[in-house]
């Protein structure tokens, strides 16, 4: 057979070549390029989320809105919960990860770079897959949750892309977790021992961990809800002694987890910025890291506080009472921790800082209303209400999109060559803040007077006027902020100044090279010495921790020798060895959507889907290193 | 110059800081108005009593790490901001591990205090009243309306829920529909079934005790209880679907001696219409309209259920009809019949094409049912 010929030139299974342009980005491997189209498509996700948050909250601002019926309206809020958590704050994480991992431990590219590829493509045909649904018959609208019997039973096939697109999407997360765990174990330079690695990275770990073992099983779940909803199983149908309940712990044994896996990236981002900004080390290194591990245990064990009411019995309430107050003890050492930096340091406003000390206030508040609903008897009271919304928008926007905000300022020097305004980046801040409090604090309160989630309508006479037109105006101030960071990064990438190596006098290895970085990432592995090794190098401490400079004025020689490398790059280290770009991602991914939709409509569909996924990964699997003699 | 400046700021900020609290708190005073229909904050019943107790403590201890932590965060990034053009090198503290002990033992300690009143609660709550003096209520949730029936009492009621004040009242919470659906007509004469599903709901008189899902093929239990009379708003709170907005109830209670009327009345059928008048029209239209009957899907006896709409023997004794959506007065009635679901998106009962002549008669029948 020819597979053990080598190919003739021209042949599909040459690989492509271009490094610049269109074709380049469809082809690319670089765990950097591949982080940026994570991070662009995501963000553009959020914009459309924001769009449909906007639209709830113009509905609700009034008793008894008249701009969406109540169809749209329960359409708006499914999507608006399953664009923020499947297509913008998973995938952003992931954008961090792509880009910063592999940095931060001193490696040329992630384990698997077309993996990686193909995670990615993945994530955007599934997002584009769940937004056709709006112009086939209408997005789902069963929650983001999809509660059977209700999910499994409605008519149309709004539900079945919620089946079916969550499944894809779901892919995506599961091959990236693969990725990143073994790049994390096999990749790092030599010297990043595991206690040396940045709270970052170590994050990364334990969301790639929860990933790895979570999705499998809402993949299980969704799989049984588009058996009940296509194929005619019962599952879930109480009638044909299926348990609806099952579902419920099936959803949440993936669903708490996926809780950490929204918030410890961010995480991890703050236990970044905090340090730096602060110009201390991270206080207690050990115990943040053990915190995020065992939140990263615990997250399994408190999945039916979800359920209080749904008739688990005084036991089962009591036992999951119990977990969910003491997961509250390892974030609680996080926060106390992140203190602990700050205390004593030398703090800089910068606007990364702001967004990191604003997640830590946001993040105590979610924190504390968390607490509140481990209480069981006052659960029955907030449970499925506006007061939920609150707590989780404390902790998933206050918590997560403030962080992600912050590291999206903190490196964008690194990822654009260019520096961001500063100004700008306050005003986005502020307004921020302000904005989300407006929105979301009132919420608490409209909770505790009784207005239920999910409701496209509400009557006067309630008391919930005053508030819910406060949150509306908090939001579109929220979306005001988001375009002054917009404003920010648009111009900065066209005026902004040019970005040294190491703009903010850094800590870990990605600001040792030049911003942004060569796609080799490092001429030369670097060889690691302790935690935050590039700090070491710049500066000693004596025994009762006062800092000197290595040489006076190595920070500025690091910053020139950089440049330098950034210069003479192309000439010097051709000689380095990368992986070549690859179509077959791009084409095996491109399967899955004609597949989804020939579960959905016709199985003939699924035909080409089918031929598009086998023929990719035999490409993959067949195709040769571009250049021969490496 | 420069130190006169420095001590400045701080006390500009604080006046700063003062003057934000004290906005902030007067708001907050102002926003907890009394008087809320629906509202947990304001209990009516032992149950929702016990619970708000539980919270109140809650509220307070998580109050105090919240002033605490947020003061923290305020009191370090003012005194340790870097000045400008300072370059102070920080003494470099990686970690102390008696503090970090202390902060996590303390949480901890803390949280287990917490256990043993919410231990307490949640088995005590989830107990059925001691005593002979319950009143039993067994609660079907439908797609998207209440039926309330009384097994001791053989009343079948929907929507508004009328107990005695001082009594706990026993709840068996189902989620059923009737099966087969109604049939409704195309524009071109086909039969088209319309089917609410089974669906979990959840059953929420904030005032009166928390929430507990209806859930299909189990029966849940939750006890209510009152001790004032009034009405008390409430509504489901499970997405069950397009009307879930629209799934209100209301409890009605009342003194012991208003709730035996109540039953005695709700046991007696209602009134014929006198013969000749548009009220027996309307009971006319009511049994044949044309194109089927409104029997088809309602009961007008007391006692009845087990079919797809409300019992309607009572309808113009309740308040309100459409799940506690209108008020029950003959232009919401007209309007309903006219075109139910443009009041009530998604509801089963479909348009059926009623003359304006048995629209007025049939609403006027309703509002004999008292």
């Amino acid at each position: 057979m020819a597979i053990a010929q080598p190919l003739p030139r021209g042949s599909v299974f040459r690989r492509p070549t271009a490094t610049t342009g269109f074709v380049s980005w469809l082809t690319t491997v670089d765990h950097k390029r591949i982080g940026i189209l994570y991070g662009v498509t995501a963000f553009a996700f959020f914009l459309l989320g924001g769009l449909e948050a906007l639209l709830i909250r113009w509905q609700l601002a009034t008793p008894e809105g008249q701009l969406l019926d109540a169809d749209v309206y329960n359409q708006l809020f499914t999507m608006h919960g399953i664009t923020m958590i499947f297509l913008v704050v998973m995938p952003l994480s992931s954008a961090f990860f792509n880009y910063l991992v592999p940095l931060m431990i001193g490696a040329r590219d992630v384990a698997f770079p077309r993996l990686n590829a193909f995670s990615y493509w993945i994530f955007l045909l599934g997002g584009l897959f769940l937004y056709s649904s709006w112009f086939l018959g209408g997005a789902p609208d069963g929650g983001w949750f999809g509660y059977a019997p209700l999910s499994s039973q409605m008519p149309g096939n709004n539900l079945d892309f919620y089946a079916v697109g969550l499944q894809i999407v779901g892919v995506a997360s599961l091959v990236s977790a693969v990725n990143f765990i073994v790049t994390i174990f096999n990749e790092r330079a030599p010297g990043m021992s595991l206690m040396r690695m940045p709270v970052f990275v170590w994050m990364t770990l334990v969301v790639s961990f929860l990933l790895l073992f979570a999705l499998p099983v809402i993949a299980i779940a969704l799989f049984q809800l588009a058996g009940d909803r296509i194929l005619g199983t019962h599952f879930f149908d109480a009638a044909a002694g299926g348990d609806p309940i099952l579902w419920q712990h099936m959803f949440w044994i993936f669903g708490h987890p996926e809780v950490y896996i929204l918030i410890l990236p961010a995480m991890g981002i703050v236990s970044e910025i905090l340090p730096t900004f602060s110009r201390k080390p991270l206080f207690g290194y050990p115990a943040v890291v053990f915190a995020g591990a065992a939140i990263g245990f615990m997250g399994w064990g408190v999945w039916a506080h979800h359920m209080f009411t749904s008739g688990l019995g005084p036991v089962a309430n009591s036992a999951f009472a119990l977990s969910t107050m003491f997961i509250a003890v390892p974030t609680g050492i996080k926060i106390f921790n992140w203190l602990g930096t700050m205390w004593g340091g030398a703090i800089r406003f910068t606007t990364p800082m702001l967004m990191s000390i604003g997640f830590v206030a946001m993040f105590v508040i979610g924190g504390l209303s968390g607490v509140t609903h481990s209480i069981v008897p006052a659960d029955w009271q907030q449970h499925d209400t506006y007061y939920i919304v609150a707590h989780f928008h404390y902790v998933l926007f206050g918590g997560a999109i403030f962080g992600l905000f912050g590291g999206a300022y903190y490196w964008f020097p690194k990822f654009t060559g260019r520096t961001y305004s500063e100004p700008l980046g306050h005003l986005h801040f502020w307004l921020m803040l302000i904005g989300f409090n407006l929105t979301f604090a009132p919420m608490h309160l409209l909770g505790l007077e009784g207005m239920p989630r999910r409701i496209y309508t509400y009557g006067e006479g309630l008391g919930f006027d005053v508030w819910n037109m406060v949150s509306t105006i908090g939001a579109f101030t929220i979306a005001a902020s988001v375009l002054v960071f917009m404003w920010n990064v648009v111009r900065s990438l066209s005026r902004g100044e040019k970005a040294p190596p190491d703009p903010w006098d850094g800590r870990t290895l990605e600001w040792t090279i030049p911003s942004p970085p060569p796609h080799y990432n490092f001429a030369e592995v670097p060889q690691v010495r302790a935690r935050d090794d590039f700090w070491h190098r710049k500066y000693t401490e004596d025994g009762s921790g006062r800092v000197q400079p290595v040489v006076a004025g190595a920070a500025t020689e690091e910053a020139e020798e950089g440049h330098a490398e950034e210069e003479h790059a192309e000439e010097e280290h051709l000689d380095i060895h990368m992986p070549d770009p690859s179509y077959w991602p791009l084409v095996a991914a491109s399967g899955l959507p004609f597949i989804g939709y020939g579960l959905i409509y016709d199985w003939i569909w699924a035909v080409p889907g089918a031929v598009l996924l086998l023929f990719g990964l035999f490409g993959w699997s067949l195709e040769p290193v571009a250049e021969e003699g490496h | 110059m420069r130190s006169d400046r420095a001590r400045r700021t701080p006390s500009t900020r604080r006046r700063w800081w003062l003057t934000g609290f004290v906005a902030t708190t007067a708001l907050l005073l102002a926003a907890c108005q009394q008087g809320l229909p629906q509202s947990s904050l304001e209990p009516a019943g032992p149950r929702a009593e016990r619970i708000n107790d539980l919270s109140t403590i809650v509220f307070w201890m998580a109050g105090v790490v919240f002033v605490l932590v947020e003061g923290a965060i305020i009191f370090i990034t003012i005194r340790y901001r870097r000045r400008r053009r300072e370059e102070r090198a920080p003494v470099q503290i990686h970690g102390n591990n008696r503090l970090e002990i202390l902060w996590t033992v303390i949480p901890a300690l803390l949280l287990a205090g917490l256990a043993f009143p919410t231990v307490a609660a949640i088995f005590d709550l989830s107990r059925r009243p001691p005593g002979g003096d319950v009143l039993e209520v067994t609660v079907i949730g439908h797609q998207w309306w209440w039926e309330f029936r009384y097994p001791d009492l053989n009343i079948v009621t929907a929507n508004e829920l009328v107990v005695p004040v001082d009594t706990p009242v026993h709840l068996s919470l189902e989620s059923a529909e009737t099966p087969g659906g109604i049939a409704e007509f195309t524009a071109d004469g086909q039969p088209v079934t319309q089917n609410a599903i089974p669906v979990i709901h959840s059953f929420w008189v904030p005032r009166l005790a928390g929430k507990q899902d209806l859930v299909p093929g189990k029966v849940e239990t939750l006890t209510i209880e009152a001790d004032e009379t009034g009405t008390f708003l409430g509504q489901c709170t499970e997405y069950c679907g397009t009307s879930h907005a629209n799934m209100r109830k209301r409890v009605i209670v009342e003194t012991e001696q208003g709730f035996q009327e109540w039953v005695s009345r709700m046991q007696a059928p209602p009134a014929e219409p006198e013969p000749g008048s548009l009220a027996a029209q309307g009971a006319e239209f009511f049994q044949n309209f044309g194109t089927g009957s409104c029997l088809a899907c309602h009961g007008v006896e007391p006692g009845a259920g087990g079919t797809v709409g409300p019992n309607l023997a009572h309808l113009a004794s309740r308040g309100t009809f459409g799940a506690g959506l209108f008020e029950t007065n003959r232009e919401n009635l007209q309007r309903w019949l006219d075109d139910p679901r443009a009041m009530k998106p998604g509801v089963v009962m479909p348009d059926y094409n009623l003359t304006e002549e048995q629209i007025e008669a049939i609403a006027e029948y309703l509002l004999t049912l008292e």
